[in-house]
């Protein structure tokens, strides 16, 4: 046990390997530790937001889906409604077609009674007249039952 | 060199390679002798322990880091927790100096596991005739660190409390001021007590570690691996134990110059 210069040679080591250590080895060891904590933090954090996120856009999702439902339904609900108008419309204009058709027919129908009539009675003088010439023809006695026969027409 | 008796090859394994300082040459000379093997290894081991420490922290990425970063921050992570938990204060020298005792006094017992002709053997192939491997069984290098740990404790001694702290601390603590030559006595024995306790354990353990694997050396060969192994595998314990006391005592006694009794 003799203690000699050895002794100062290793604290001169000592020394320099402390600085070096404290200079080159420590300081960026712990800068990467503590940017790497940092990261997993923020890591952490982003991922939570995420998932709050994500819970968000997933009710907005079966909103959005449910708001679509509705108007769906409603679209299709305003649709038969449109179309039993329509169907309404088209079966009231056809009535009243038909019934403007029947009236005309019916107005034709009389007219071409009257037309008729008329003309038949024509015929039916015409008729008797030409019978009531060969009647006369016949008969001058009977001219005077002639005359009262067209009056009485 | 044959070596015959027991008593030889102990004596020969616990002589340092000596190099006298005055006549340039292999040898002792009262102070100005330098242990080349203490020098020699505990140089070697700490340049390897700070160039791979460097190669982490140079390529050191808050990403993903490799095997070696992950070694390395290991460690770092370890000093620093033992630090924060018993320094409470601000200090950029602490932590570093606790990891270099640590990784430093760790690889030098770790010598001690190395069986003990290997490194002398391997020395005298090179035609040096003595080489205790083991730097920490030396008691210079083990005061070499202490009285370093020392000189630092009384450093931040006076750069925290300043001269008058330090004074008032040393006159009236623990007795009051009407007791202070008792006092300064003890405030003396205190603090020289801290270098000579870090020095003394460290090479005690170590220096009994050494002789006693020598020991196991000179018993039959087919017995050696009971008890070889036995006091191998307590010496892993020791070895890691004795460099974490070193650390955690330093990191202790700085954290008191730190603070006011």
């Amino acid at each position: 046990m003799d203690l000699n210069a050895t002794l100062i040679g290793q604290m001169l080591t000592f020394v320099v390997f402390i600085l070096f250590t404290m200079k080159y080895v420590w300081p960026p060891l712990i800068k990467a530790m503590s940017d790497r904590e940092k990261k997993i933090a923020d890591g952490l954090a982003a991922s939570q937001r995420g998932e709050r996120e994500l819970i968000l856009a997933q009710q907005k999702a079966i909103d959005i889906l449910q708001e679509s439902k509705a108007t769906a339904a409603n679209i299709i609900h305003q649709a038969h409604s449109r179309a039993e108008h329509l169907c309404e419309e088209g079966k009231q204009q056809a009535k009243q077609q038909a019934e403007h058709l029947i009236a005309q027919a019916q107005i034709q129908i009389e007219q071409q009674f009257h037309e008729t009539q008329r003309v038949l009675k024509n015929q039916i003088a015409e008729l008797a007249l030409s019978m009531a010439e060969k009647i006369v023809q016949q008969n001058l006695d009977q001219h005077q039952l002639l005359n009262k026969l067209v009056e009485e027409l | 060199m044959q070596l015959q008796t027991s008593g030889e090859y102990i004596q020969h394994h616990l002589h340092q390679l000596a190099f006298d300082l005055h006549g340039m040459a292999l040898g002792a000379n009262g102070f100005w002798t330098f242990h080349l093997d203490t020098m020699g290894i505990s140089i070697v081991l700490g340049v390897i322990a700070l160039t791979l420490f460097r190669l982490a922290a140079r390529k050191a990425t808050s990403g993903t880091p490799g095997k070696l970063q992950n070694f390395v921050e290991i460690l770092v992570e370890f000093v620093q927790n033992l630090v924060k938990e018993s320094f409470h204060g601000k200090s950029k020298l602490i932590a570093p100096l606790a990891l270099t005792i640590f990784v430093w006094v760790f690889l030098m017992n770790f010598i001690d596991l190395l069986p003990v002709d290997l490194i002398p053997r391997i020395a005298r192939i090179f035609g040096l005739p003595y080489f205790r491997a083991v730097p920490t069984a030396d008691v210079n290098m083990t005061f070499a660190l202490s009285i370093t740990v020392f000189l630092l404790i009384v450093f931040y001694n006076f750069k925290i409390k300043g001269i008058k702290g330090v004074g008032k601390e040393m006159f009236t603590f623990p007795f009051g001021i009407w007791f202070f030559p008792f006092n300064i006595l003890l405030r003396l024995i205190e603090e020289l007590s801290k270098p000579i306790s870090l020095a003394l354990r460290l090479f005690g353990n170590l220096f009994a570690g050494e002789l006693i694997f020598i020991l196991i050396a000179i018993i039959p060969w087919w017995i050696q691996w009971t008890v070889g192994g036995i006091w191998a595998i307590f010496h892993i314990l020791i070895i890691t134990i004795q460099a974490f006391i070193f650390m955690m005592l330093t990191i202790v006694y700085l954290s008191m110059a730190h603070e006011s009794h």
